[in-house]
């Protein structure tokens, strides 16, 4: 093992893509799943339904109180339990994340709705508007504003948590790099390059939340 | 047309409505006032139920307004509420502002509601200004958009919580002439405000509140000329002498 040899890389370019797709494809379907999700639990929680808002402040708070991979596992052996058939490791932990990041994204949401001034929802609810009228029309784009970097942060940090899922054998980007330098014996150029491609994408993602949160600045 | 019965709230141990009742008649214009911490802003936000009671009975139109706010959105619709703090939707421009409810609300298609916003626009004197966003406007302006937006509803009564006190002295004038305008029309008006002037020249009642609670309620020139309780003499004598 001597010199730093790209040419390993290049030879098991096809095999990393496989992985950092899969990285992404996770991160995809956890943030627009988990934004989803989000919306819905933080409107649940402000609004005056006194039981169900309980219910859903419980469920943010357990989900941000264990850590990610204990929420894989558990899903990964707890959802075949339910459904009384395997689902495989990718679907248990696709349904992992997006409960995980929701739980994340309605803490966001919460405070970006709650950011709006109350006399713009007193003036929605004058007009006749019902509530979810008024989020939607009147404090949603507003909040979505203020929100944007902090989403955009979430997502990078959603990113470099989808190295986690070897836990349960998929072969996400980091994986992928391991597997290559450990059978190749070239572990300085892997994980070189592994770090390489994380900050490259990382950086673009907090540059944008920065360039959107600066942006906001002149809006209103 | 507008009946409050034995209105009470109170925020924990802190009572900030006292048995309110008034009764306003179809045409009217009535002047809350009172020292501030009195509970009139509070009081005239409780008349179309987007501040909840814990006691007391509203009828708008010969309508009960139910409790449940989901049941009371239909009625609210119908009555006008204008803002100390004009509470334009920042992220829409004026023609936005003043067509989002009557779309979404009403269900008016988009070329009567804008219509309808074009010839009240005119009536203010801000035609030019349909494209411009709220924060680009002074506040008088946006304070008389306020008021367009919430006659494009075509409501039956209007609710105005303070509308001129957070405006720069110069853009008062403005807004109470739309004001005045809309009294002599024959609006039905409940409006709280320390403007004395407008209270002479527009109401035709002036209630007078204090902790909470309808001290006083006088025809314009009586409670003028000689209020019945100290309180009011006190608070006239006050905002009178300067």
């Amino acid at each position: 093992m001597s010199g730093f040899d790209i040419s390993v890389i290049l030879h098991a370019l096809p095999f990393l893509a496989k992985g950092l797709g899969l990285s992404l494809a996770l991160t995809a379907v956890a943030m627009i799943g988990g934004l989803a999700l989000g919306l819905v639990i933080a409107v649940i929680r402000l609004s005056r339904f006194r039981f169900p808002a309980m219910l859903a402040a419980l469920y943010v708070n357990g989900f941000r109180a264990v850590p990610l991979i204990l929420v894989i596992f558990w899903f990964y052996f707890l959802v075949p339990l339910l459904l009384g058939r395997p689902v495989g490791a990718l679907y248990s932990v696709l349904i992992a994340f997006v409960m995980f990041e929701g739980a994340y994204y309605s803490e966001i949401i919460r405070a970006g709705l709650k950011s709006v001034r109350p006399g713009q929802w007193q003036a929605a609810q004058a007009s006749g508007m019902t509530y979810l009228q008024t989020i939607r029309l009147v404090v949603l784009p507003q909040a979505l504003r203020k929100m944007a970097p902090l989403m955009v942060t979430q997502g990078v940090v959603l990113f470099q948590d989808t190295s986690l899922v070897y836990v349960v054998s998929l072969h996400d980007f980091m994986t992928s790099a391991s597997i290559v330098a450990n059978t190749q014996n070239r572990i300085v150029e892997l994980y070189v390059f592994a770090a390489f491609v994380y900050f490259a994408i990382c950086t673009t993602g907090s540059v944008l939340a920065q360039r959107l949160s600066s942006g906001r600045r002149h809006a209103y | 047309m507008i009946r409050i019965e034995g209105l009470s709230k109170s925020y924990g141990d802190l009572p900030v409505l006292r048995n309110c009742s008034l009764e306003v008649g179809r045409g009217e214009v009535v002047v809350i006032c009172g020292p501030s911490g009195s509970g009139k802003s509070t009081f005239v936000k409780c008349m179309n139920g987007i501040e909840p009671v814990q006691a007391g009975r509203i009828t708008i139109d010969g309508e009960v307004l139910p409790s449940k706010p989901a049941a009371a959105a239909r009625i609210r619709s119908r009555v006008g509420m204008v803002f100390q703090h004009f509470e334009l939707y920042p992220h829409l421009t004026v023609m936005e502002n003043i067509c989002l409810a009557q779309i979404h609300v009403l269900k008016r298609g988009r070329g009567e509601a804008e219509a309808k916003a074009r010839a009240l626009l005119r009536r203010v004197g801000l035609a030019d200004k349909e494209s411009a966003y709220p924060t680009q406007l002074s506040g008088g302006q946006q304070q008389r958009i306020a008021i367009v937006r919430a006659l494009a509803m075509d409501p039956i009564a209007m609710l105005f919580d303070e509308p001129t006190s957070a405006l720069d002295p110069e853009m008062i004038g403005e807004v109470l002439a739309v004001m005045l305008e809309l009294a002599r029309e024959g609006m039905t008006m409940i409006v709280v405000t320390h403007e004395m002037g407008f209270a002479k020249a527009a109401a035709g009642r002036i209630v007078f509140m204090d902790h909470g609670e309808i001290v006083e309620v006088a025809e314009t020139q009586h409670f003028f000329a000689q209020p019945s309780s100290e309180r009011a003499r006190l608070f006239l004598s006050r905002i009178l002498a300067h």
